[in-house]
């Protein structure tokens, strides 16, 4: 793996600095001793360094203020509405289930089908021919732009066949729905899943899978028994991430799930399908709305919603420390 | 534990049946690729028929032309499908190519700094303040760009003088070329910066001792041998974040100035405070334009050209760290 010189891949809490011995390179060599040029290189190293703790620490504090300033308890549990001034026209409450829903819903297509591509690629993946052909498929997902991907949603939910996942009327279906959204935000999610399984099971070792053909299990009980529990850190790594994805994209909302900062339910449908199937909005779209060059034009509620919005992408972050965390504390199979 | 078997038949998931089943889902994954490149080139084909490669050149105002198209859908009308877009086409050009230029620059000594130079409580903050960075949803940064950057742009940097002149043509509110280049470029070079600290890292030990033993100070050590022989993952992470800026919509679509107008270089320094309007903004803009048939076929169009060119960009970027594989000890 890494050289004996650098620092290990995943953040270990900060180190208490002034107390800890000093890492062995600093003790290898300083930068007295460099030409001028050199050092400048170094001080360049320093000052961007600094400027991306700096623009990170002003993201947090700018919304963070703006967030406190603004969020009020209220707007967490009333819906949009209508109105003149930023006072009468509501909170926000459905953008936040929204986001929920399709998160839920996202992840739960995106989950199972990255897991099971990542195992047939490192477990089967014979025709060699079709690996590598699905290999750079979930390459070329990963690039597709999500806007690429919502103008394709378009297309496939209007359709008739798949009318029963939206609204519709006399013929002509609708297209918009939590469904529409949620089916194309799995795919946004789906390549990072993949990747960080992928890496999981590769770096289980053959002795391992061969100790388990040795007892007379399948292969495919193998895969379920041992290797997808041993790569559980990385699956629930790549599931993070890929919810970051979901709640994170707003183009795919704003063309599949609507305009409206309402849920839409469709009438004569029961109970949890009548709002899946119509449109909706999250957290994401609210913010794009309400912003100075949005709809609504409501800056002060979209600083609220971003704050909120900031705060679920700090815990999805927080999650992935902590998995690495623990798994760094159980050990590798290399160790 | 038996519950794998069933008495009679042996086991229940036999491999067989496991492999065909996940075969035909990879299939279905590899399909639904195949059948989106296709879908979308369908739907905007009208558009680049009527055009040919006149699509891609420049000639009248696109606002105007993209609205014509849009009336002409409603009943009784002739489509009319005229359409250049090369305003469009070259405000993208100029917005990823500023950011990936100064992203570039900043994310390799960002990288060389994290993985050789930092100590290491240092670079334990910049990792996870990177990951962070990276999981910033772009609306946010969209949000922060037109409340912060814009209209410092517009009050403090640009001078009434340079308004005056080119009152005329287009108005500079801070909406512009500069804003969009310096969001774009924090969204992307986090992406970078993981990317060219994994290629750094797996370069081999060996060979850094080897320069280290020779003489060579750190510093000259890790720029021509580390980063050298990095450069497949260098080459691997700005191509990927080529293809995440080209398709990178709303964030620009709030704070590039929403303005079919293609700033020119020739004009000197104010270009960089001009409004346009990339590709990807484009189709967000106008996406409640899709139930009219020739802009439906239009947008598919623009659609069509970021599918393939995002693409390109991906696959290069996957084959240049398949390379990788060849050097490094991972």
């Amino acid at each position: 793996m890494g050289s004996s010189v650098t620092t290990p891949p995943a953040a270990p809490p900060p180190a208490p600095a002034p107390s800890s011995p000093p890492p062995a390179k600093d003790a290898a060599e300083g930068s007295a001793t460099w030409r001028p040029v050199d050092r400048i290189g170094l001080a360049i190293c320093w000052a961007l360094g600094l400027l991306f703790c700096a623009i990170a620490v002003a993201v947090v504090v700018y919304l963070l203020i703006q967030g406190i300033t603004y969020l009020k308890p209220s707007m967490l549990v009333t819906p949009a509405a209508a109105g003149f001034s930023q006072d009468e026209s509501g909170g926000f409450s459905d953008a936040m289930a929204g986001t929920l829903i399709v998160a839920v819903m996202g992840i739960s297509i995106a989950l199972p089908t990255g897991v099971a591509t990542a195992v047939w690629l490192v477990e089967y993946g014979r025709p060699i021919a079709l690996a590598r052909i699905a290999e750079s498929t979930i390459e070329a997902i990963a690039g597709i732009p999500s806007i690429v991907l919502a103008l394709f949603g378009t297309v496939i939910f209007s359709s008739t066949a798949l009318g029963f996942l939206s609204r519709s009327s006399e013929g002509v279906v609708f297209g918009r729905s939590f469904f529409a959204a949620s089916a194309m935000l799995s795919l946004v999610a789906l390549p990072l899943i993949v990747a960080s399984t992928r890496e999981g099971l590769n770096s289980i070792p053959r002795h391992v899978r061969e100790a388990s053909y040795a007892v007379g299990k399948t292969k495919a009980a193998t895969t379920r028994r041992i290797l997808l529990p041993a790569s559980r850190p990385q699956v629930a790594t790549g599931a993070m991430l890929g919810l970051g994805r979901i709640i994170g994209d707003t183009a795919i909302i704003v063309v599949l799930l609507g305009a409206t900062q309402n849920f839409a339910p469709v009438e004569g449908a029961s109970f949890p399908l009548n709002y899946l199937r119509g449109a909706g909005t999250t957290l994401t779209n609210f913010v794009y709305e309400a912003s100075p060059t949005g709809n609504l034009n409501q800056p002060e509620k979209a600083y609220a919603a971003a704050f909120v919005l900031l705060l679920m992408v700090l815990a999805l972050n927080a999650a992935v420390d902590v998995i690495h965390r623990r798994a760094r504390k159980v050990g590798t199979w290399s160790s | 534990l038996n519950e794998e078997y069933s008495p009679e038949y042996g086991p229940r998931w036999s491999d067989q049946r496991v492999e065909r089943m996940l075969g035909v889902l990879v299939c279905a994954v590899v399909g639904l690729l195949l059948a989106m490149i296709v879908t979308v080139f369908v739907r905007a084909w009208p558009s680049f028929s009527h055009n040919g490669l006149a699509w891609f050149g420049p000639g009248g105002s696109v606002d105007d032309q993209l609205n014509a198209i849009f009336l002409s859908g409603q009943a009784g009308a002739e489509y009319v499908y005229t359409f250049h877009a090369w305003p469009l086409i070259w405000s993208t050009i100029l917005i990823t190519g500023g950011a990936i230029l100064i992203a570039l620059f900043s994310a390799l000594f960002v990288a060389v700094f994290i993985v050789e130079f930092a100590p290491e409580w240092m670079s334990n903050i910049l990792q996870p303040v990177v990951r962070f960075l990276a999981s910033v949803p772009s609306v946010i940064y969209g949000l922060i760009g037109v409340v912060v950057l814009v209209p410092f742009i517009g009050n403090h940097l640009i001078s009434e003088g340079q308004k005056d002149s080119v009152a005329g043509v287009i108005s500079l509110t801070g909406y512009s070329l500069l804003a969009a280049i310096v969001v774009l470029t924090v969204m992307i070079a986090p992406l970078m910066v993981s990317i060219f600290s994994d290629g750094l890292r797996s370069v081999k030990p060996g060979w850094v001792e080897g320069s280290l033993a020779l003489g060579v100070n750190r510093w000259r050590t890790t720029w021509k041998i580390v980063v050298r022989t990095a450069r497949p993952a260098i080459v691997a992470g700005t191509v990927l974040a080529t293809a995440r800026a080209i398709g990178e919509a709303v964030m620009l679509a709030m704070i590039s100035g929403s303005v079919g107008f293609a700033p020119n270089p020739a004009d000197g320094l104010i270009f960089i405070y001009e409004p346009s309007r990339p590709l990807a903004p484009t189709i967000v803009k106008n996406i409640d334009q899709l139930s009219s048939p020739p802009a439906n076929a239009t947008l598919f169009a623009i659609a069509t050209v970021l599918l393939f060119s995002a693409t390109l960009f991906s696959l290069t970027g996957w084959l240049a760290r398949r390379s990788m594989r060849k050097y490094g000890s991972a």
